[in-house]
């Protein structure tokens, strides 16, 4: 960062990739998403950083769903007959 | 989330649903927890059963039993009132799985890197990774991302601030990352690193 860009309020690199996932979540303040969008117009390694935030997410959702063992499905169904 | 419709608050009706939403119950606290998934479910029914009559919204059925499943979840991490690791978490605050893929080019010879990597997990194995994390880290992670509550959602079922979340969440998120690399590498997931 330069400054310049410092004068103009730019965030670094470590700012900007802390606030990444909240800025996925659309939970960061306007002007906080400014900065961020400004510091991401012209750090292509934070872009990077934000392509990995994005499918890290998808891989964890992707992860939620998990089978159940038909005995552990039999065991809990009778503890559902029980009640 | 699967469409359960409840039309009455009966036994019957209340069993119908609770085996519709079995593999949603059992798959969310396996991943809250290393062991004893069976009894946390087991124990979320008892309170649902008790309290079925308070349901007011059917559709709201599956995420009900979800929110109860949560709170017997908190009430359990605080009856064993463990410490956490905080130095450990200090130490990844600036991790960046990012960077050391870059850095450590795991997969020489692959054009994509970051998605190689990830790829490279099971579900087991992302559990794993999930387990080696304190619970007060583990759960915020796994409502948000995995099963989608909002914030204020996670606030309400764990019982603290707003704030506490969102920096739990944010500790979560490093500290999964520096997880994520820790067992690939210990797991034999990295080429030419590690043995499996």
């Amino acid at each position: 960062m330069n400054e310049q860009q410092a004068q103009q309020g730019t965030i670094r690199c470590s700012e900007a990739v802390r606030q990444l996932w909240d800025y996925l979540d659309n939970a960061v303040s306007p002007e906080d998403q400014e900065r961020i969008e400004q510091h991401l117009s012209f750090c292509r390694r934070c872009c990077g950083e934000l392509e990995f935030a994005k499918e890290l997410r998808a891989f964890l959702a992707s992860g939620a769903v998990e089978e159940i063992p038909p005995d552990v499905k039999d065991k809990l169904e009778g503890f559902v007959e029980e009640l | 989330m699967s469409e359960t419709a409840v039309h009455d608050r009966t036994k019957e009706s209340f069993q119908r649903l609770a085996a519709a939403e079995l593999p949603a119950l059992y798959s969310l606290a396996r991943r809250l927890v290393r062991d004893g998934a069976e009894d946390l479910v087991q124990e979320a029914l008892l309170r649902a059963y008790r309290s079925f009559a308070t349901l007011k919204d059917d559709v709201a059925a599956p995420r009900w039993l979800k929110s109860i499943l949560v709170n017997v979840f908190r009430d359990q991490l605080r009856k064993q009132a463990r410490s956490v690791d905080e130095v450990r978490v200090a130490e990844v605050e600036d991790f960046s799985l990012y960077r050391t893929l870059v850095d450590e080019d795991p997969f020489p010879y692959s054009d994509t890197l970051h998605q190689d990597f990830l790829h490279s997990f099971s579900k087991e194995d992302v559990r794993e990774v999930l387990m080696r994390m304190p619970e007060i880290y583990r759960a915020p992670l796994v409502l948000r991302y995995m099963d989608g509550f909002s914030t204020k959602e996670i606030a309400r079922l764990l019982g603290v601030p707003l704030g506490t979340v969102l920096a739990r969440l944010h500790r979560g998120r490093k500290r999964f990352e520096s997880e994520m690399w820790d067992y690939a590498a210990q797991a034999g997931l990295l080429i030419g690193r590690g043995v499996r």
